[in-house]
């Protein structure tokens, strides 16, 4: 049975888009029919991080419409060969989405994916409703950082009370915390919310921890997902999140500060 | 704090670092917002004020205003309460 999962997180900036394109490109490497879905209509970038925006012809809308097929729209990633994009119309409005469209293209990609990876986008608007509502698992995506956290609760409570699962007393949503652009230098010097502090407000399973790096930004200027970049920690983290979530269990990486030069020389690692 | 309190606290070493700041700071917001969340104002409570307004009528003449229905949240319940001010010379209808 096909799988929904939103990437959400409410505060905008935190690395949904950086978390989505990755995490569904870890889902399509390990052999899952994969499909990512941009939701944020207006304001779309999945296709840039993904490195399709010159392939991009069609979009969600002109699929909802009916305009074009559900396949003509779905674009082929580069790197995977079990993915696939679905991006959002960049000249419409975010009131373009209907909750029955979505519910219709969503039902029709269950057919053939396993995963079903909604990007969505911030606020708790309209968009952001329609990413949420038919998820059956959420990657809640929090920076160390009391804003993003906040914004995450509130999510977390819109999940619980509003979405489709709540809305017809399913069992509830899975999900799954993922903390981004986590620097553990700052977090032992007392300067940055830990990881233990941000699961201990929040309350919900943590998926993992990705620690902040400059390799997102290179990623990003290049149009490659991050989690296809060689010797990077990101990457890493990226893949270790994916193993996770299939149920694998692993340690979680880069928590800790990375030892310098000399401490490793003296036996330290 | 004062200025030389603060200087005090910081030449010990021991001042309040940021992060544990934050994180009281959010434990006490959330623990509100999460208490207010959704449930101030249920969405049935005008239209059980109508009902129960409209049941009461039917026996004693009562005026909008003297008429009221509020919902107070506690810990571990919510207290509905109904507040009716009858007037001074109770007017029963005749029953049929």
């Amino acid at each position: 049975m096909a799988k929904v999962i939103v990437v959400t997180s409410g505060k905008g900036g935190v690395g949904k888009t950086t978390t989505s394109a990755s995490f569904s490109s870890g889902l399509a490497m390990r052999g899952n029919k994969t499909v990512v879905i941009d939701f944020d209509v207006g304001l779309r970038n999945l296709d840039l991080i993904m490195g399709c925006e010159r392939r991009v012809v069609y979009d969600i809308i002109n699929a909802i419409n009916g305009d074009v097929s559900l396949n003509q729209a779905l674009i082929k990633d580069k790197n995977c060969d079990n993915l696939y994009i679905l991006p959002a119309s960049q000249t419409r409005d975010k009131e373009a989405l209907s909750l029955e469209g979505v519910g219709r293209i969503l039902d029709e990609l269950k057919e053939s994916f396993d995963f079903i990876v909604c990007d969505s986008p911030a606020g708790i608007e309209s968009g952001a409703f329609m990413a949420m509502y038919f998820a059956d698992e959420a990657l809640v995506v929090t920076n160390p950082e009391v804003s993003s956290v906040r914004d995450s609760d509130r999510i977390l409570g819109i999940l619980a009370a509003k979405s489709k699962r709540a809305v017809e007393g399913r069992e509830p949503v899975k999900e799954h915390l993922l903390v981004t652009r986590y620097a553990p230098k700052r977090v032992n010097t007392g300067a940055m919310l830990s990881v233990v502090d941000i699961q201990e407000i929040l309350r919900i399973p943590l998926l993992g921890v990705i620690p902040e790096s400059e390799s997102v930004l290179q990623a990003s200027n290049s149009g490659t997902p991050v989690i296809h970049l060689e010797k990077s920690d990101v990457a890493e983290a990226y893949r270790d999140v994916v193993g996770r979530f299939m149920g694998e269990d692993l340690p979680m990486r880069f928590i800790d500060e990375k030892a310098g030069f000399f401490k490793r020389l003296m036996g330290g690692n | 704090m004062s200025m030389i309190a603060g200087l005090i606290e910081y030449l010990r070493g021991n001042e309040k670092k940021s992060a544990s700041v934050a994180k009281e700071r959010l434990q006490i917001i959330l623990a509100h917002e999460r208490a207010g969340r959704g449930t101030a104002t249920p969405d049935y409570l005008p239209a059980l004020q109508e009902e129960l307004m409209a049941v009461i009528a039917k026996y004693i003449h009562i005026d909008r205003d003297s008429f009221k229905v509020q919902l107070e949240k506690h810990d571990q319940y919510d207290v509905l309460e109904l507040n009716i001010t009858l007037p001074d010379k109770i007017n029963v209808r005749p029953s049929n």
